[in-house]
């Protein structure tokens, strides 16, 4: 099995259904002739060719709109958001549009599209280039939405949301683009909507996904020290949401954190906190817990952006709250 | 230049254009009788762009337009029962009735809605361009929008790639000279909209839209234009509605007296006399043909009236399409008719370049 980097899984995952299926193409800004803001695209251009592969102009709605419009009459269109937070502007194709066409044409439409691109905090880049939008865009039906952890979900879910006949937002990890990861050698698709346990533990749930499950993992590794076994369950699809692996967890820990990166108001992990309470609340031994990013825009200084997100220490914490354990 | 306009094609557009208007005026009646609801745009006034428009071009080339498609979609042969049914929030309408007025979908005659957002639909019908374009195919897309809409950022996002892609699109502007309650004068620094097609290198034409045989002989040529790989076209079609923005406006913000003079410019009693004076029909033919239409319109609302709504089970269908599950023909479903469905390769070549290789690296170097 290679070790690889979640931009080369990616990378695979789209030159591999560009081969597949010719009614695959990539567009976005500088995915092209720059071979990627992020690189996710690199090499592209050359196997694919400019029809494929489009460098857009600065037009997110224009161009997320080119693709809805475009997925509407038989192509499967990908397109890049150089980072989620210029999707900002492209919110009314995405949500008036594609996540309605199905239902307003009373289903006569269909509409195959990935939205994909870099979410959260990328390293001191302030209040707009650091934004988590997991919780806007699971709000509406008719989308579905993924946030994979590790390369290996990385291309498995790309090539599953890329062949799906809905419309998808798959977030990446600005953060994330550099993270090595075993991924098997040929075929990987990885369902939309399962969940997977990455560590198994009895004492207490730890839920999260993408970025913050490094931060779990390192988190679990130091309560092993203290002889507290963690479970991790990475929802990887965050709509649909696996309730199954959720009541499965809960039935066998009794314990819960939800860690995300984003705002705590009206934030994802509310959903999962209602979901665990609603469906597996007499397995539950205490409250759930959440580690959120504080309720603050994102600050450019150092040790300002470093407070507002979540970190191993707060997650410990919080899992020795659950545990009603004392924090030394 | 005098039209080439055969006796058929005639007879197809005053046929559209008498349909349009009866449907509509009974569509006005329905609501209120409190049968239809929600908003509600009729399309009085503006019939010649859609049935000018229609038969200028292939049946299976895409058309998309936004909210005041009732017309639209009637034009391009949608059933009117079924149209009617969806105003009226019937589960034989042919969105189910999950859509209403604003939401008409006819796919199988290439009919792609019905968006209710000004503009939204702009660079959806620039996409669809894009299709054909990428596929090879030798399909116009019209893409009709309203005078506000100019005004949104999705209208130069999208005139801007398709000028800069030379994607076969037509983008009709239909002028009625208000965004809602204002004039488009008042909100414009430029209102004259072909005139914003300079910005984007791109061919710019206005019609007299209330002229049904202008506007087929202008979109014939633009079509012609746009076929043939020359890019794309924006059309502004002068034009007025009679009636207000939507059956919730009692429109006060006309003198009456504007009004009254566009009556005189009627779009239906101007064509007909054309055709009179042609000699292509008699009086009493186009008397026969508006028989024949306030007919179908009664039994449009009366096959509304008489469907049931739609069942509560509906609501937990179309929000996400299940592997393996097809498309619903509209026709098929309600009226149980076998209908040919649009359907598109899964297997071809791409050899379009939008940057042909050795002039992209000429430019690099």
């Amino acid at each position: 099995m290679a070790e690889i980097m979640y931009r080369e899984a990616l990378n695979q995952a789209l030159a591999e259904e560009m081969e597949r299926d010719v009614r695959v193409f990539l567009m976005g800004e500088e995915v092209g002739k720059y071979q990627g803001a992020f690189k996710v695209s690199q090499g592209l251009l050359e196997r694919f060719g400019s029809a494929r592969v489009v460098d857009a102009p600065i037009s997110e709605l224009g161009f997320a709109g080119l693709g809805v419009g475009a997925a509407m009459v038989g192509l499967r269109p990908v397109i890049e958001m150089m980072t989620f937070n210029f999707a900002i502007l492209a919110m009314d194709q995405i949500f008036n549009n594609a996540a309605k066409v199905r239902h307003m044409s009373g289903g006569q439409l269909r509409c195959p599209i990935v939205f994909r691109g870099p979410e959260g905090a990328g390293g001191r880049l302030a209040a707009q280039h650091s934004q988590v939008f997991d919780s806007i865009y699971s709000n509406f039906p008719g989308l579905k939405v993924v946030a994979p952890a590790t390369p290996k979900d990385a291309k498995g879910l790309l090539k599953s949301a890329i062949r799906d006949d809905n419309p998808v937002i798959f977030f990446e990890g600005e953060r994330l683009y550099a993270v090595k990861g075993e991924v098997p050698e040929g075929e990987l698709v990885i369902p939309i909507g399962k969940a997977e346990v990455k560590r198994e533990g009895k004492d207490v749930s730890i839920i999260t996904w993408s970025r913050m499950y490094y931060f779990c993992q390192q988190a679990a590794e130091e309560l092993e020290k203290q002889g507290i076994q963690a479970e991790i369950l990475d929802l990887r699809s965050l709509r649909p949401l696996d309730e199954e692996a959720l009541i499965a967890t809960l039935r066998k820990t009794n314990r819960a954190v939800v860690v995300e990166e984003g705002w705590p108001h009206s934030g994802l992990g509310a959903q999962v906190v209602d979901t665990i309470q609603s469906k597996a609340f007499d397995y539950l031994d205490a409250p759930v817990a959440r580690v959120t990013g504080l309720d603050v825009n994102m600050a450019y200084a150092a040790n300002l952006e470093a407070a507002t997100q979540p970190d191993v220490t707060r997650i410990i914490a919080a899992v020795k709250k659950v545990l009603y354990l004392e924090e030394k | 230049m005098p039209s080439a306009l055969s006796k058929e094609k005639l007879r197809n557009m005053y046929r559209t254009m008498v349909l349009i208007r009866r449907f509509e005026e009974r569509a006005g009646q329905q609501y209120g009788l409190g049968k239809i609801a929600g908003f509600c745009h009729l399309y009085i006034g503006q019939e010649a762009v859609a049935a000018g428009s229609i038969e200028a071009v292939r049946p299976d080339d895409f058309m998309i337009t936004a909210y005041r498609d009732h017309g639209h979609i009637l034009a391009r042969g949608g059933d009117p029962g079924m149209a009617m049914a969806e105003l009226f929030g019937r589960g034989s309408g042919y969105s189910k009735g999950k859509g209403g007025s604003m939401h008409m979908f006819d796919i199988e005659h290439y009919f792609y809605g019905g968006w209710g957002i000004v503009g939204g639909e702009i660079p959806l019908g620039t996409g669809m361009a894009f299709a054909s374009k990428y596929r090879g195919e030798d399909r116009v897309t019209l893409c009709f929008f309203g005078d506000a809409a100019a005004n949104q950022g999705s209208f130069h996002e999208s005139l801007n790639m398709a000028s800069k892609w030379k994607l076969p699109v037509i983008y009709i502007c239909e002028n009625n000279r208000y965004g809602m309650g204002t004039d488009i004068n008042r909100v414009s620094a430029v209102a004259e909209i072909y005139k914003r097609a300079s910005a984007y290198a791109m061919r710019g034409e206005q019609v007299d839209g209330m002229d049904a045989v202008k506007v087929h002989d202008m979109v014939k040529d633009c079509a012609d234009h746009v076929r043939a790989g020359k890019g794309p076209i924006l059309l502004e079609a002068r034009t007025y509605r009679y009636r207000g923005h939507s059956m919730a406006d009692p429109a006060t913000y006309r003198e009456k007296s504007e009004v009254e003079s566009e009556r005189k410019n009627d779009p239906i009693p101007r064509f007909r006399d054309y055709i009179l004076k042609q000699k292509a029909f008699t009086d009493a033919e186009l008397d026969a043909i508006d028989a024949e239409i306030k007919k179908l319109v009664d039994q449009a609302v009366k096959f509304a009236d008489q469907s049931p709504e739609p069942a509560l089970d509906e609501l937990w269908h179309d929000t996400v399409v299940e592997e393996g599950e097809p498309d619903v023909r509209p026709r098929e479903r309600v009226l149980g008719v076998k209908v040919d469905w649009p359907t598109f390769p899964i297997s071809f070549k791409v050899t379009w370049e939008i940057e042909p290789k050795d002039k992209s690296e000429k430019r690099a170097g």
